[in-house]
């Protein structure tokens, strides 16, 4: 067997490598996936700050009124009712815990119209409306309810979405969550939940 | 003579050279053959019910296959070891045993495969990963590095295998052309190969034991320790019960570079364990919890410790040349650094690397009976396939069944065991 | 010797030439793999077409399996107040049902870990078996987890057969046929939150939502992977996904993070957000907040 050069034996083996190159080549998938650039570099091409109109009606259920409570005016009527903060004889199962060192019942609830509710600057809403009235004192609360971003939604997210009242999930006469006030007079389905049950452990217990 | 023809003798022959061996040859194929049996049943078993009838679980979705195909991986690459001396610098003692550690990475590579394969949820859809059938993610995922790599290094070792042994079987000269720069391309192959599966751990954020650079060389280390030690066992027993003359020198320099890999790779776990424990971070998890436990979870502890120990064993018998060279110290060495490496690249990688797992949660795996069945059976595989290649292969290179001598059905074997033909069969 | 030298060259040329042939037939062939989105619409609509008729047969004629696209314009994002969960699983429960997640063996999407407050977001010390007769308990805050929906997702990254992508809207999903079940993905993500078929997958026949989207809710087989798919059969038709809707406290935000008016574009620009294990880069879309 004559040796071969080593000029042969290189361009020999170039041939073969590029064979092995082409197989390799073939292996490799040649279907390309556009990848979708990053959310924000979208965001950032569309418009800009959004118009939001702060005194739009917005559609809720009906405010979870106890049984029988409304219309108030059944009982009440409408005579001139002093204003001056005293203990009352009626109504005595709503326990105020909601900033009562500086307000009463009076100061929400309108002291001749009993089936309205009144805003500080002495105008009338509905109880429909009752978030405007909680939107004055907590006004980010109330600017993150309008975008939806406090409180529940259900819905779609592009589309019609529902809104709840502040008054569904707090009661306003003691709105706070907080652990302390657990069993404290809460009214039921204000109650600290009981979680559902936990994962089972991998490889049992 | 045709192709065909010397193709036929060739087949013909080693059917008959496998079938014919003493007691021990046949308790242990025996034995492999009961294993292999005993695999395929708990296989089944999991392809029926799925891999719930393994341990893992969502916290830690890898486990014992994984972990023993990590590890021979590195037996697979640690053929080079002998490759490198023999045909690079053409260093006599080892050239003549070479085939046998390329024998070896054969088996392990066929291992490795099997241990993918039975580690997948849907092993019906393994053809999804070759195209033009499948899609292979490739550069993308180094799972699909992996799977190239390995197949490639197969047939590396496959092909050159095949030629150099049945050249000498034809009694003709093997092709230089096609054998040598595949062998050039085995020592790049079989460093990538482990280097490619170590990178499919380095590459993984969400596992911080695993993502650290130091992974590929320490697997690098790990795998040149263990390979050459089953290596250095199947030789003293061929120098034993065949013929084949196998020099001190080769085994002992064998051992020698061993030590050098078993000194690198504690030295590269002690820089891992330094960098966790004195930055102590939260990655520190992990190493705590195979050293030390963590929140009374200790499964590991036993067996963090005992590779630890038995790595320095092996070690210090390997680097004293008096106990490298006593063949009682050496196997001892041998033993030792084979298990010491099985436990920390199989599960004392696998299992500190998942666990916590990803939200902190601690799932403490022991492999299930029918995984080490279906692994046990995986190795009797390997072992078999290994066992049957090296009885072809030893005549072979002993100049004993070529094409001029191979055994016939009516011969009687010599009492020297060899297979040279009674005078009356010749040709 | 030497008349076997033509036999052999013939029979490597032969083979070479079968190579390069296997080659070409590779390069063509690989450009028409087989999973969903690979095949033409036609072929969708008929593979979608087939699942729908066997599914109502194993499930009932009221299952409809929708194979809608991303919506133009659109890409998903998911908001979370931490001041507001109170760690009471309800939205674990609603993804289960909602998305025929398997009852057992037990694969929730959602999990809820209870964190203490003076650790801060300290995995290591987190917990989601918590099991307290109510919550939220004291000094203690609850941080929910499923699928980020990354922009960078590790997860599709790895998978050797690219049988898990990331939508044009952003979510990322699995295709339950393409799956082989290597667990990559799961070893790959860094928020634990996919899971894997161990066995075969059981849902009450009673408790099926027949409302299915091929690459959301449909029954999976066994040995493939799943994940939170931020509810695609709800809202690639302009719904809430199923635990925003659940959740009473009002703590999830879901909305369009193209859409300037949206709720998540709110919280973001409103609000201080953090993600998780940031670090990572892995770009979630899934933001946590603190509202109150």
């Amino acid at each position: 067997m004559r040796s071969k050069s080593a000029i042969d034996r290189i361009e020999g083996w170039g041939g073969r490598l590029r064979t092995v190159i082409l197989a390799g080549a073939a292996l490799v998938s040649c279907t390309t996936e556009p990848v979708p650039a990053p959310w924000f570099k979208a965001a950032q091409q569309a418009a800009g700050a959004p118009a939001r109109d702060e005194t739009e009606k917005l559609e809720a259920p009906a405010p979870p009124f106890s049984a029988g409570i409304f219309p108030c005016s059944r009982c009440h009527g409408r005579e001139p009712f002093s204003r001056e903060r005293r203990e009352m004889s009626a109504h005595k199962e709503i326990v105020l815990r909601h900033d009562e060192a500086h307000r009463w019942c009076l100061d929400c609830h309108d002291a001749t119209e009993r089936d309205m509710l009144r805003l500080a600057g002495g105008e009338l809403v509905p109880f429909g409306e009752s978030y405007r009235l909680c939107g004055q004192c907590h006004g980010d609360k109330y600017r993150d309810w309008r975008a939806g971003v406090h409180g529940r939604r259900s819905g779609e997210w592009s589309g019609h979405r529902t809104y709840l009242l502040c008054a569904h999930c707090h009661n306003p006469h003691q709105p706070g969550f907080h652990p302390g006030f657990q069993g404290e007079d809460v009214p039921p389905g204000r109650q600290p939940i009981v979680p559902s049950p936990p994962p089972v452990r991998p490889g049992g217990a | 003579m045709t192709t065909a023809r010397l193709f036929w003798r060739f087949y013909a022959g080693s059917v008959r050279v496998v079938a014919r061996g003493n007691l021990p040859y046949w308790a242990w194929i025996a034995f492999l053959l009961a294993l292999i049996v005993s695999g395929a049943l708990a296989y089944a078993r999991q392809v029926e019910e799925g891999l719930a009838v393994t341990a893992m679980r969502d916290p830690v979705a890898w486990g014992f296959y994984i972990g023993n195909f990590t590890f021979l991986v590195g037996v697979a690459a640690a053929a080079v070891v002998l490759v490198i001396p023999a045909y690079i610098y053409r260093w006599g003692p080892i050239r003549e045993i070479v085939i046998f550690g390329e024998l070896l990475a054969v088996s392990a590579v066929i291992m490795c495969l099997l241990f993918v394969f039975v580690d997948i949820g849907r092993p019906d859809r393994f053809w999804h990963l070759f195209p033009p059938f499948g899609i292979l993610n490739f550069p993308s995922s180094l799972l699909a590095w992996d799977v190239l790599v390995l197949n490639i290094y197969l047939l590396i070792n496959f092909v050159v295998v095949t030629n150099l042994l049945y050249s000498a079987f034809a009694r003709r000269d093997y092709n230089h052309k096609l054998v040598w720069p595949l062998v050039l391309l085995s020592v790049p192959m079989a460093i990538s190969i482990h280097t490619v599966t170590a990178f499919l751990y380095t590459g993984l954020v969400a596992r911080p034991y695993w993502n650290t650079s130091i992974l590929a060389p320490q697997f690098l280390a790990s795998a040149f320790c263990s390979g050459p030690a089953i290596l250095l066992v199947v030789l003293q027993i061929l120098r034993r019960f065949t013929t084949f003359r196998i020099k001190d020198e080769a085994i002992w320099k064998i051992a020698e570079l061993m030590a050098y890999a078993v000194f690198l790779n504690l030295f590269l776990h002690g820089a891992e364990i330094f960098k966790e424990y004195y930055s102590d971070t939260h990655h520190l998890l992990h190493t705590r919890y195979l050293y030390e436990g963590v929140g009374g979870h200790d499964t590991l502890l036993p067996y963090a410790w005992t590779a630890v120990a038995l790595n320095v064993v092996a070690f210090v018998l390997f680097i004293i040349p008096r106990t490298r060279r006593n063949r009682v110290t050496l196997n001892i060495g041998c033993a030792a650094i084979y298990a010491g490496v099985y436990i920390e690249k199989g599960m004392g990688l696998i299992l500190p690397g998942l666990t916590p797992d990803a939200l902190g949660e601690i799932y403490e795996y022991r492999p299930s009976l029918t995984e080490i069945q279906v692994a046990a059976g995986i190795f009797a595989v390997g072992f078999l396939a290994f066992t049957l290649m090296l009885k072809v292969a030893v005549p072979i290179a002993l100049g004993q069944f070529h094409v001029d001598a191979v055994p016939r059905r009516e011969r009687i074997p010599s009492p020297d065991n060899s297979l040279a033909p009674a005078p009356r069969h010749v040709g | 010797m030497s008349d076997e030298r033509p036999d052999r060259r013939e029979f490597l040329s032969r083979v070479a030439g079968t190579t390069v042939g296997a080659a070409v037939t590779g390069v063509l062939s690989a450009c028409a793999a087989r999973r969903l989105r690979d095949l033409p619409l036609e072929e969708t609509r008929e593979r979608i077409q087939a699942l729908e008729r066997d599914y109502r047969r194993r499930f009932g004629p009221e299952v409809s399996l929708s194979g809608a696209v991303a919506l133009p314009g659109v890409i998903f994002g998911y908001a979370l107040d931490l001041s507001r969960c109170i760690g009471c699983r309800r939205c674990v429960y609603a993804c289960v049902e909602e998305n025929n997640l398997s009852r057992d063996p037990q694969i929730h999407w959602i999990r809820v870990l209870e964190m203490e407050k003076r650790l801060g977001i300290d995995f290591a010390h987190s917990d989601s078996y918590y099991d307290s007769r109510e919550v939220p308990r004291a000094g203690h805050f609850y941080v929910p987890m499923a699928c980020q929906q990354c922009d960078k997702p590790p997860c599709t990254k790895v998978c050797p057969v690219k049988a898990t992508w990331r939508e044009p809207d952003g979510i990322v999903v699995v295709d339950y046929d393409w799956c082989i079940g290597c667990r990559y993905c799961m070893a790959a993500c860094p928020y634990g939150s996919r899971s894997f078929n161990w066995a075969e997958p059981m849902v009450p026949p009673n408790e099926i939502n027949p409302t299915m989207h091929v690459l959301g809710n449909r029954p999976r087989p066994k040995g493939v992977v799943e994940k939170c798919t931020f509810c695609v059969q709800r809202t690639r038709a302009g719904r809430y996904p199923a635990c925003v809707e659940a959740c009473p406290v009002g703590a999830r935000k879901f909305g369009n993070l193209l859409d300037p008016d949206g709720e998540v574009r709110y919280v973001i620009e409103n609000k201080r957000v953090l993600i998780l294990k940031d670090d990572l880069n892995t770009m979630p879309k899934f933001f946590y907040f603190y509202g109150a």
